[in-house]
């Protein structure tokens, strides 16, 4: 009966979401008020039939309910309770029904605090939402149903897929939907101001916390993700330019281009169209990241072939919404406009190389991403574009833009003094050269390019706080005086600051363990002690034990250094009894920012021995840590000053002193 | 989902931990062992998903694994050894592809979006400067400034 409320409210999501689109649009059209005021109690709405309708598929899978054929075909009655109700966005319908979910959640949270924005534009937004929540609710309803029903049900379920019973995978996708599902605010706000044909410095103020909210959501998903596929794939990869990484990869990337140029708009009215093209661009590639994962098109051409229904529907909408949005684009754009002038060194320069860079980079990913699709549709050829592709491209790429960043906030805006800002990052470049030669130096035969890497990473790292430290007046400032000044900075140059010393940091932990890592691969009997940089490791021997739903052989090493014991790792070999199928658990050991990583191979047959592989990883854990201090800079961004009181219109001269603190 | 389907594969398609290089396979000469990595790094594992033949369990990498040393230690090239496996496999067992005909827009898309884009902001600039008032006064307004000033000039006086 409640799975039947469930799906009823799923229906009248569908119908409210309807009401949504058309009757704040409508309202906005013929100027009727009361239309516009409605738009968002039925944003609301929206949210809580979908809200309902979640809550009662979780509690399908924490009851067990083995009559709904969902809840069979992707949970067991032995799984852990965490993993029931993270089984829920393990499989298709349910990952769908979590993403309108975030959809309306974002509608209502526009609704919600948009008091300050114009009620025209707030409606005009909530109208877009509803359009795109009425898409996929109906792909939803159509293709996916998450509450068809199976009858006789069975007694036991088939189990979720055991590599995705893990904490990491049950924080992963909602953090990933969220930034994906975040850009469609900036979509439908540049939406909005197309078909307004209105657009200035207010809009952008308004936009940014909400492409800010969704990039830090998006960040921490991606990272989470690869720490996710580091230690629960168990080769200790953290990157593999998948089509499925690339997919929410692109959206970052457009995000990120996003998040600088809306500064410029805000700033200084300029790069108004662009801002439009990348707002759109951004949410687009979020829904080609749903469209690949979702139609199956990556596995293979034929799976996509053979069940065509769901990947034409997904694919339809997708043409629709891009379609749509650029040909309103092609259309209006050239109403808005364009700001103030900026010359080519300035503020403004240093944003738009940002957007350049980012921008090429979204392209070369975007086009090695679905180039095997393309050769094989025209020439019916297949050909494979993988790691090494995207190393040799997106790398280059990207270093002239790293050693660009701790220039950008050091120039004035409209004009700034390029040799001016070297001057004062010159401290820096040198403490990053020393880095970089004290690397080659202690890590003899290190290859010259870790020394560029490594040297990169700290330009990064410490320029990315020069602006904080001019600021403070130090060292001629005394002390209190520069404490004082720091505390009078807007958070949003800490913001800049923490996001910068993050891409230092993963800079640094990318060419660490690129050039640096260890790795041994050998055959180990209980007693054998093998060296692995500078540590002793004793494999000890294996036992079995019993989870809740599965079983597992796990084996213990000792770890010495100095014939002093260091860690116990255990490192084990799992099968999930429902579904027959195998994992591997890595165990792995930090030490300050590196990890001892160890994973089991098979046993050697007719021996006690087994294949060991073992990596020395060192500095690893900055990959993940740099996005860490980027999602603390997005926060500081976000609680701002500005942001936070809202988007009122400043007088000339507060922007003038606003210009000048910046 | 992320992975997810990579990890699928490789548990379908593995029916194991994904586990590269064995211990049976390594060559003793650590120079040449080097560079069968390297060259394992760009082979593609043919049933699996994105994975290179370095990184995947299955029966068929091994076995190109195994054939990638076998040529290097009948000394071939690392070209060699590519074009001796693409000859058998065809180019998609190269996970990057080579330069060619067809290839040229996915190698030439960085150059190309560098290229627009800079093509872009310099129109931009042009448009801008074009745009903005000119430096030189018309005549009109040349007029005018000069009567300012002769009338400040009275002024002070």
């Amino acid at each position: 009966m409640i799975v039947e409320l469930g799906h009823y409210a799923l229906v009248l999501a569908l119908m409210l979401a309807v009401l949504q689109t058309v009757i704040p649009f409508v309202g906005v059209k013929t100027g009727n008020a009361r239309q516009i005021a409605m738009a968002p109690n039925i944003a609301f709405a929206v949210f809580a039939a979908l809200a309902f309708a979640f809550t009662v598929l979780t509690w399908a899978y924490v009851s067990s309910d083995f009559s709904l054929l969902n809840v069979v075909e992707n949970s067991h009655s032995q799984k852990p309770l965490l993993f029931k109700i993270t089984g829920v966005w393990g499989n298709h319908e349910g990952s769908m029904l979590l993403w309108v979910l975030i959809l309306a959640l974002f509608g209502a949270m526009v609704a919600l605090f948009g008091s300050n924005l114009p009620p025209s534009l707030r409606a005009m937004v909530i109208s877009v939402q509803g359009l795109i929540a009425m898409a996929f609710t109906g792909f939803i309803l159509f293709t996916s149903n998450p509450f068809a029903r199976l009858s006789p049900a069975p007694l036991e379920g088939n189990d979720l897929n055991p590599i995705l019973q893990d904490v990491g995978l049950a924080i992963h996708p909602p953090l990933l939907y969220l930034g994906y599902v975040g850009f469609s605010i900036s979509f439908s706000f540049a939406i909005a101001a197309l078909i307004e044909g209105r657009i200035d410095a207010a809009w952008a103020r308004w936009v940014r916390p909400w492409t800010l909210a969704a990039w830090i959501f998006l960040t921490a998903g991606i990272a989470m993700g690869s720490y996710w596929a580091y230690y629960e794939l168990g080769w200790g990869g953290w990157w593999f330019w998948d089509p499925v990484e690339n997919a929410s990869f692109m959206p970052w990337l457009a995000g990120t281009a996003l998040l600088h140029s809306a500064l410029v708009m805000e700033k200084r009215e300029a790069l108004k169209v662009w801002t439009i093209l990348l707002a759109i661009l951004a949410f687009s590639l979020s829904l080609l990241g749903t469209f690949l994962v979702r139609s199956g098109v990556l596995t293979s051409v034929h799976a996509f072939a053979s069940d065509p229904t769901r990947g034409v529907v997904i694919l339809a909408i997708l043409v629709f919404f891009i379609g749509g949005a650029l040909f309103l684009f092609a259309l209006r754009s050239s109403s808005l406009g364009n700001g103030g002038m900026f010359h080519p060194i300035s503020r403004e320069g240093g944003l738009l190389l940002n957007n350049l860079v980012l921008t090429t980079a979204t392209a070369t990913v975007f086009v090695g991403t679905l180039y095997p699709l393309l050769v094989e549709a025209v020439t019916g050829e297949k050909i494979s574009v993988g790691a090494p592709y995207f190393d040799a491209t997106f790398v280059p790429l990207m270093i002239p833009l790293l050693l660009a960043v701790p220039f950008g906030p050091l120039l004035a805006w409209k004009r700034g003094d390029l040799f001016g800002a070297a001057q004062r990052l010159y401290v820096f470049a040198g403490i990053a050269l020393l880095a970089g030669l004290a690397t080659v130096y202690f890590a003899t035969g290190a290859p010259v390019l870790a020394a560029v890497g490594i040297a990169i990473g700290f330009w990064l790292l410490f320029g990315a706080f020069a602006e904080v430290w001019q600021k403070s007046g130090l060292p001629k400032a005394g002390m209190t005086k520069a404490i004082y000044r720091l505390r009078g900075l807007p958070r949003s140059v800490w913001g800049t600051a923490f996001a910068h010393a993050g891409l230092g940091v993963i800079t640094l932990g990318i060419v660490s363990v690129t050039a640096f890592q260890e790795e041994m691969v050998l055959r180990m009997a209980p007693g054998d002690t093998t060296e692995l940089a500078g540590y002793a490791v004793t494999y000890e021997g294996a036992q079995s034990r019993r989870g809740p739903n599965y079983t597992e052989d796990v084996a213990t090493f000792q770890v010495s250094q100095d014939s002093d014991p260091v860690a116990t790792i255990t490192p084990a070999k799992r099968l999930y009894t429902a579904r027959g199928m195998p994992t591997t658990e890595a165990g792995i050991h930090t030490t300050g920012f590196s990890q001892i990583y160890i994973a089991l191979g098979d046993p050697v047959e007719g021996t006690d021995q087994i294949v060991v592989r073992l990596w020395w990883k060192p500095q690893v854990t900055l990959i993940w840590f740099g996005p860490v201090l980027m999602v603390i800079g997005g926060l500081f961004s976000l609680s701002d000053r500005r942001l936070r009181i809202g988007a009122p219109v400043p007088s000339a001269k507060r922007r003038q002193t606003l210009a000048a603190a910046e | 989902m992320k992975r997810f389907l990579a990890a699928l594969a490789i548990l379908m398609f593995a029916m194991g931990a994904a586990h590269a290089v064995n211990p049976d396979e390594v060559l003793d000469d650590p120079a040449l062992e080097r560079r069968a990595r390297d060259i394992s790094a760009e082979l593609r594992c043919l049933v699996c998903q994105n994975q290179s033949i370095d990184d995947s369990d299955a029966e068929l990498a091994r076995d190109l694994r195994v054939i990638v040393r076998e040529r290097l230690v009948e000394g071939d090239t690392d070209e060699e050894v590519m074009d001796f496996v693409v000859a058998r496999y065809g180019e998609f067992v190269l996970l990057k592809p080579r330069l060619s005909a067809r290839n040229m827009l996915l190698w030439g898309t960085p150059l190309i979006g560098l290229a627009l884009g800079l093509t872009a902001i310099f129109f931009l600039f042009r448009m801008r400067r074009g745009a903005a008032p000119a430096s030189g006064l018309t005549a009109e307004e040349q007029e005018k400034l000069s009567r300012i000033l002769s009338d400040t000039e009275d002024g002070s006086r």
